[in-house]
């Protein structure tokens, strides 16, 4: 087994048992980045200098007795979470120069846990897309199918988790922008609870739904990233001060007698027949582990896309004002005032998706049609949140598919919005309702990985992660390697 | 200016209403751990938060809730015990965001009223809208670069309590009076310094005029950014000219914002946009509503310092003040403090009263200086005003030792007293011999007073007075004078 096939659980046994140093580890990684894999397009920034200081401190402490939770596992950060120092560009014209001299909370916390940071992972500008073609840097390859997109936002750090350049990486979830395109690659994926990981340092797609949350090859790696990167932080008001547990502890529970439920609207229309069979085997595989499995109905579900479509581009539309060209970022060239200098700034280095979603959420929010759409969304949103809770009362945990469809070629769905926006189908309510929901790979789809989604109650992540390892210790899924990997 | 008088001949009527922007006293920002000092170099106390950068989130200080509640109560406002924060949606360079936060819906501080005493000695309740808190912008420097704009972010973020009065008032001059109603609660509170030339308290006024009698109001206007009393009152009456002469003419009022121009004596349309503005609020999703129970409101009203109405009626009540006195020396919290001061070391507070109000202020004001800079403490006028009381020395030396202390020639009455020999001549055996001389030095009066022109005694007094320096006890040398005179 190759080094870069390892879990992070495996990784941190070889480097206390001194089988390879943290060090060779990150070359390692640092190589197979530079390689073959720099076709996969899955990084816009790398940080060798870095990645080498920290594997070799990580090293340090190790002889010292004073190893972090992740010291030495090199991972990546989705180029949306703030590196003191380092370029953050969301993957932006807009913040192609941008340098932020503050880090993330959870860059911070990653950090002092002695994860090696690798580099800054590619991904739809501003987190806004499912297919990761929006980006100023190029569209990434999916590495199971070169052909095709690795999903999207977080669709870098997808990638390069499946692809083997990197143990793990950061994401964040709007709408599904860490489930989809793990589900896409074959890896893991989680979104915790609306607020369980600070929001601090990372850049505001869609504020109130916005979570951040780990991509790895299992979900007891997921559980190990989540302890560390979870948690209250006083410079973010909307985080929960609930303890974190530790997940990692509650894997080996037994899900015998946990109920749950498979919601009916989510294998309607549209949903692609072999992933339903998939899903199906899954449900089989855990019905054998003991749980109970019932059907449940969320009848708002169906209005989750359109009120995504309106509360999230409201928000972005105030979030993203700041790129004004004023301050930092892209500036255009000889403005004539001060109204020029925002028109060309803004319309010279910000692409077409995030300027769609600003013009929707601006005519969202305006006066006349706020009480129609922003306010009748927020409406549809409660409505979402109650059908869960009542869910809720009847079962532990919700099962569906992550996405419709297995992974698409790329081109095929960008002249087609709509089309692109029911990806995320099965994903938003759970992001509208501030739930937390988990992908993890569960059978293939011809030669394409497909992903199964767990959504919980409100911060249940360690029953999620508990059934994710449950089904995973069954299941080899989530072992099967993409061809790009292999080099 | 006699356009009132104008106004009400030709039948018109004036309706005003203020919007008074305070500085909150915090040491730190409404949203950042920046600092508020005024005067700093430019953007020296700008954070990243403050900057709007990417990733960062806005943290309340907890600091502005107990000075808008002060606030609320002592204008006998509800206290909201949950309200909101909203993003106000604009462009402009020195509003970092794009958007300020700010409270829309749902304002911390509901209703309330102030009794304003008019000219005629009438009070008029004005009534309060509502309170709101709510972030400062930046600065736009048009002066000081050639063909360029600079911007100073020192300001942006400061914590801003906007008191939205009713169209209560009819005339510049109750503006102008309610205005500083406001502007003495606030100071006294501790809510804000109240330094205006500072900015500390800035006014909008919406004017309009209609038929005296009309119940339906005239299109308004809005003059912004008013930081003086005198340029309030000026500004009013200038829009107050100006509309009546509009509608005067037969034309019609247009709704705009307004800039008042002092240089000019004049109001100007701001560069207005084609369009209305439309700000597209929405509530914050950064912040969560602020909840405030009873027992928290309760605690901000014990810890209040005593009202200026309050202490107004106490200073009549306590020290036997006339009400004009009274209110004099209750016009602000650190005068009053002096006086009480002056009273404590002095015993006579009627006397105190006079040497406040009629010395210490008519120096301050000769000299053009504030209380806080006056060179004689309250201690020292004490020590004056004890010994005119127990007759050491007249009230006319007691001038010459204020005017003595003023210069900082000695550090107590006693010691200039001293040191300048000016203790009153007041045993009938040192004034005797004196009087005795001055008569016998002046036959011709002392025969024509004795043959019946008695009002030459104040001629002898006034000798005895010269010759003495003014140290005699008047009204003993005038005994004395009769007493030979006569015998």
């Amino acid at each position: 087994m190759m080094l870069h096939e390892h879990t992070i659980i495996e990784l941190r046994t070889g480097l206390k048992n001194g089988e390879f140093t943290a060090e060779e580890l990150t070359l390692h990684y640092l190589e197979r980045i530079e390689g073959k894999a720099r076709e996969l397009n899955a990084f816009i920034t790398v940080t060798p200098d870095i990645a080498m200081d920290q594997a070799r401190q990580s090293d340090k402490d190790r002889g010292k007795g004073v190893a972090g939770k992740l010291s030495g596992i090199p991972i990546a950060y989705k180029d949306i979470f703030c590196t003191d120092g380092v370029r953050t560009s969301a993957g932006s014209l807009m913040l192609d120069k941008f340098i932020a001299p503050y880090s993330a909370t959870v860059v911070e916390k990653l950090g002092e846990a002695g994860a090696v940071m690798l580099g800054k992972t590619n991904m739809d500008e501003f987190a806004m897309g499912s297919s990761n073609e929006n980006s100023h840097y190029g569209h990434v390859l999916n590495p199971w199918d070169k052909e095709r997109v690795p999903g999207g936002s977080s669709g870098g750090s997808a990638a390069a988790v499946a692809a083997g350049l990197c143990a793990a990486a950061t994401g964040t979830d709007t709408g599904g922008s860490i489930r989809q395109p793990a589900s896409f690659c074959g890896v893991t994926g989680i979104k915790p609870t609306y607020g369980r990981i600070s929001r601090w340092g990372i850049i505001a797609y869609a504020s109130s739904l916005d979570q951040a949350g780990p991509i790895t090859r299992t979900a007891e790696d997921a559980a190990l990233m989540l302890e560390v990167m979870a948690g209250h932080d006083a410079k973010d008001s909307t985080s929960i001060a609930a303890e974190v547990p530790d997940y990692s502890r509650t894997l080996g529970d037994s899900i015998k007698g946990l109920r749950i439920g498979l919601c009916r609207e989510y294998f309607e229309d549209g949903l692609n027949s072999t992933t339903e069979k998939i899903i199906m085997e899954a449900v089989a595989v855990l019905e054998s582990l003991g749980a109970v499995i019932s059907q449940i109905s969320l009848p708002s579900t169906r209005h989750a896309i359109p009120a995504y479509y309106v509360i999230a581009p409201a928000e972005c539309s105030a979030n993203l004002s700041r790129y004004d060209g004023v301050r930092f970022g892209y500036r255009c060239e000889n403005p004539n005032d001060w109204e020029d200098l925002y028109k060309r700034s803004r319309s010279e280095a910000l692409g077409n998706e995030v300027k769609q979603r600003i013009l929707v959420g601006t005519f969202a929010l305006s006066a006349g049609y706020y009480d129609a759409y922003y306010r009748k969304a927020q409406q549809v949103r409660r409505l979402i949140k109650n059908d869960f809770l009542e869910a809720f009362k009847e079962v532990d945990i919700l099962l569906s598919p992550t996405a419709p469809i297995p992974a698409f070629r790329i081109g095929e769905k960008s002249g087609d919005q709509i089309a692109m926006y029911l990806q995320d189908i099965y994903t938003i309510a759970s992001n509208l309702a501030g739930l937390p929901a988990i992908s993890i790979p569960a059978g293939m789809n011809g030669h394409l990985p497909t992903g199964l989604q767990l959504i919980g109650n409100y911060l249940d992540e360690a029953g999620l992660l508990n059934v994710a390892h449950q089904f995973q210790l069954q299941t080899n899924w989530h072992q099967l390697s993409p061809p790009a990997a292999d080099s | 200016m006699t356009i009132p008088d104008i106004k009400k001949e030709n039948g018109w009527e004036a309706v005003i209403g203020l919007e008074i922007h305070v500085q909150l006293l915090t040491n730190t920002k409404i949203f950042s751990g920046a600092s508020t000092k005024f005067g700093a170099d430019p953007n020296t106390q700008a954070c990243p938060i403050d900057l709007g950068m990417p990733g960062v989130l806005p943290v309340v200080n907890e600091e502005v809730y107990p000075k808008a509640i002060a606030f609320g109560l002592g204008v006998g406002a509800d206290i909201a015990t949950y309200s909101v924060f909203d993003r106000k949606n604009y462009f402009y360079p020195d509003l970092p965001k794009g958007y300020q936060i700010t409270q829309m819906d749902y304002p911390i501080v509901l209703g309330g009223h102030v009794d304003i005493v008019l000219e005629s000695g009438e009070t008029k309740t004005i009534n309060i809208t509502r309170a709101h808190l709510e972030e400062d912008a930046g600065k736009s420097l048009h002066e000081d670069f050639q063909g360029m704009t600079g911007i100073d972010l020192n300001r942006a973020g400061t914590p801003l309590l906007e008191i939205v009065s009713e169209p209560d008032m009819t005339s510049a001059a109750e503006a102008v009076a309610y205005a500083k109603h406001i502007h003495q609660l606030v100071t006294y509170l501790g809510v804000s310094d109240g330094e205006m030339s500072q900015g500390s308290l800035r006014c909008d006024a919406n004017v309009s005029i209609r038929r005296t009698g009309d119940r339906d109001l005239g299109t308004r206007t809005e003059t912004k950014n008013v930081n003086s009393f005198r340029f309030l009152e000026r500004a009013i009456n200038y829009e107050i000219d100006r509309q009546v002469a509009i509608l005067e003419d037969g034309g019609r009022v247009i709704q705009e914002t307004r800039l008042y121009d002092p240089d000019k004596d004049e109001t100007r349309p701001m560069r207005s946009k084609e369009t209305a503005t439309d700000y597209r609020y929405f509530p914050e999703p950064d912040l969560l509503p602020v909840r405030i129970n009873e027992a928290y409101i309760q605690s901000v009203r014990k810890n209040m310092p005593e009202l200026p109405v309050e202490k107004r009626i106490r200073f009549e009540n306590e020290y036997d003040l006339s009400g004009a006195d009274a209110t004099v020396l209750t016009s602000s919290a650190n005068l009053a403090d002096y006086f009480e001061q002056v009273v404590k070391s002095g015993g006579d507070s009627r006397l105190a009263a006079n040497w406040v109000r009629v010395e210490l202020l008519g120096k301050l004001n000769k000299e053009g200086m504030e209380l806080g800079d006056a060179p004689v403490s309250a201690e020292q006028l004490g020590s004056i005003v004890t010994r005119i009381r127990d007759n050491t020395i007249s009230g006319k030396i007691a001038k010459t030792v204020f005017d003595g202390l003023w210069a900082g020639q000695a550090s107590t009455a006693d010691d200039f007293i001293e040191s300048h020999g000016l203790e009153q001549v007041s045993g009938t055996d040192e004034l005797e011999p004196i009087v005795s001389a001055i008569i016998a030095a002046n036959p011709d009066q002392a025969e024509q007073y004795r043959s019946g022109k008695t009002k030459l005694l104040g001629f002898f007094v006034g000798q005895v007075m010269k010759e003495t320096q003014s140290k005699a006890n008047p009204q003993q040398v005038n005994e004395l004078v009769k007493k030979i005179l006569d015998s």
